[in-house]
């Protein structure tokens, strides 16, 4: 299979259903807030939502009532604070109860490796003296069999549709990541279906570095131009991270009724073409 | 004498506590303002790692975010998020991790999770994040903290990250062989690991802080080592050096629309 290129709206429809396990990663750097937006705007429900660092666009799918579920490893606005509509789900059960399912980095970044090599768990060095496995039954400790050593596992990380953002496709399909580069190539691999949105489509990447982060064609799903479209975050190379907002997201989502009304304005009346002016604004 | 706060003296004697052939995993914040001076003040060769994967990183200001492009943009090498946490951390190449807390207990275990019942929680924080394995993982653990009832606490709500568990060898049954929270550096105070019961008891004091002090804004029953030593104050290089990031971060973030 060899990815297609397509618009968002068609690539969201026809990969992300009702109930899905929908994995939107990014480690503070190339978050698919467009991707976000365009779910919320399809107004897709019970999704059980994957990531290590559930963040702004989390917050806001979350809030929108698109969630039924989150596996997460930590949970906040980085370098701001809480999460206001995902406490509000969790202590409140706003717009509705949200079951949520906790894991440490190590352990995520360990579920998402084993999901994109095959194997049905993760063992690692984990969660030693900490009380997190009291709580998810899906952490679990087994003996090596070699050294009989205590080890955590925890089942690998499958998705049903991974949505991620990157800096560069050609026209091939083939896609470029830089910098900061997260666990977004384990979560298209370990993933069944994936939706990655480019800053731009280039005709070839002669001025790679050889061990630039790639993914080949026809490792990924759908692939859909959208610059800009990880604002707020940043695409290194191409626009800077907008601090400023992450500190404004916390007085709107403090709010049920500033956070709906953003999110009216904001995504149900927006588009992906909004996302170009919001990276000409944060360049440099 | 120079003048300082007491933030300032707790950012110094934190990032004293920082060698220069350390390999630091830095934690955002407080952990990140004191390891930052240090590598410009007396620890220049000092490596500092954020869990984004950079490894190296040297940022001219602080991050916001423990994956600003600037730590990318001056590190060595940046590396994938699970290559970080199974060569870099669980592999046993990082000497010293750095975390704060919400709330403490006296054998310094942490709590980020939740304050009340986990279920029914009555704040719910962001999580462990890579606590839980930086605390065990990083050959010891430098803990920096404010410090007040509310968060120095006899019984933490939750463990999210071990430090010396139950006290004395409690650790090391839970399989882990690094030595765990070696310091806690506070605003008022820095206290170290009882030898034997691994509890943290007061071993320096700031200047300016009293004894009561330290009793009135801590949780549980303070102990105080034999010979308490005053803790040094920050020198002028080293709060101008501060100062300067401070105010390099601001800019750096406050121009931003």
């Amino acid at each position: 299979m060899v990815a297609r290129f397509m618009s968002l709206k068609e690539a969201v429809a026809s990969c992300i259903k009702d109930g899905d396990t929908v994995s939107m990663e990014g480690f503070t750097h190339l978050i698919p807030h467009a991707a976000g937006h365009e779910v919320i705007r399809q107004g897709i429900k019970n999704l059980t939502l994957i990531r290590m660092t559930p963040d702004m666009i989390y917050d806001q799918l979350i809030g929108a009532g698109c969630a039924k579920k989150l596996v997460f490893s930590w949970g906040g606005n980085p370098g701001v604070g809480s999460l206001h509509r995902l406490r509000d789900a969790v202590q409140e059960g706003w717009p509705h109860k949200l079951e949520i399912e906790e894991h440490s980095h190590a352990a995520m970044a360990n579920a998402y490796d084993a999901g994109a090599a095959g194997l049905p768990c993760a063992v690692f060095k984990g969660y030693r003296g900490a009380e997190l496995p009291r709580v998810n039954k899906n952490i679990k400790f087994i003996e090596c069999p070699f050294t009989g050593e205590s080890l955590a596992a925890v089942p690998a990380i499958r998705p049903d549709v991974a949505v991620v953002h990157a800096q560069k496709v050609n026209k091939k399909g083939d896609v470029l990541f830089e910098g900061i580069v997260g666990v977004q190539k384990e979560a298209v691999l370990a993933a069944k279906k994936s939706i990655i949105t480019v800053e731009e489509i280039v005709d070839n990447f002669d001025d790679v570095p050889y061990n630039a982060v790639m993914l080949p064609n026809w490792a990924v799903t759908a692939i859909v131009e959208v610059p800009g479209g990880a604002h707020p975050s940043y695409a290194q190379g191409y626009y800077k991270r907008d601090n400023a907002f992450y500190k404004a997201w916390d007085k709107i989502a403090n709010d049920r009724d500033s956070f709906t009304a953003w999110i009216d304005e904001h995504v149900m009346k927006g588009g992906p073409e909004d996302f170009a002016a919001k990276r000409a604004a944060n360049k440099g | 004498m120079v003048d300082y706060t007491p933030t300032e003296m707790m950012t110094v004697s934190a990032s004293r506590a920082l060698k220069n052939d350390d390999v630091c995993f830095v934690g955002i914040g407080m952990p990140s303002a004191a390891c930052n001076l240090a590598r410009l003040t007396h620890a220049p060769e000092l490596t500092l790692i954020y869990e984004s994967g950079t490894i190296g990183t040297k940022p001219d200001v602080l991050p916001l975010s423990i994956g600003d492009g600037e730590l990318c943009e001056t590190a060595v090498n940046t590396v994938p998020v699970p290559e970080m946490f199974r060569y870099w951390l669980q592999g046993g190449k990082i000497s010293v991790g750095f975390l704060g807390a919400a709330q403490l207990d006296k054998y310094g275990n942490i709590n980020t999770t939740v304050i009340g019942d986990y279920d029914d929680p009555k704040v719910r924080l962001p999580g462990g994040g890579g606590a839980p394995e930086i605390a065990t993982s990083c050959g010891e653990v430098f803990l920096v903290m404010k410090q007040s009832k509310r968060g120095f606490v006899e019984k933490i709500d939750f463990v999210t990250s071990l430090g010396h568990g139950k006290g004395g060898d409690d650790r090391a049954s839970y399989g882990v062989d690094t030595k765990g929270p070696s310091r806690l550096i506070t605003d008022l105070c820095i206290m170290e690991p009882h030898p034997v019961g691994k509890y943290f008891i007061v071993t320096s004091i700031h200047p300016g802080v009293t004894r009561e002090d330290i009793i009135e804004n801590t949780g549980w029953t303070v102990e105080f080592a034999d010979e308490v030593a005053e803790t040094p104050v920050p020198d002028a290089h080293e709060l101008q050096v501060l100062r300067d990031l401070h105010a390099r971060t601001a800019k750096a973030h406050e121009g931003q629309q």
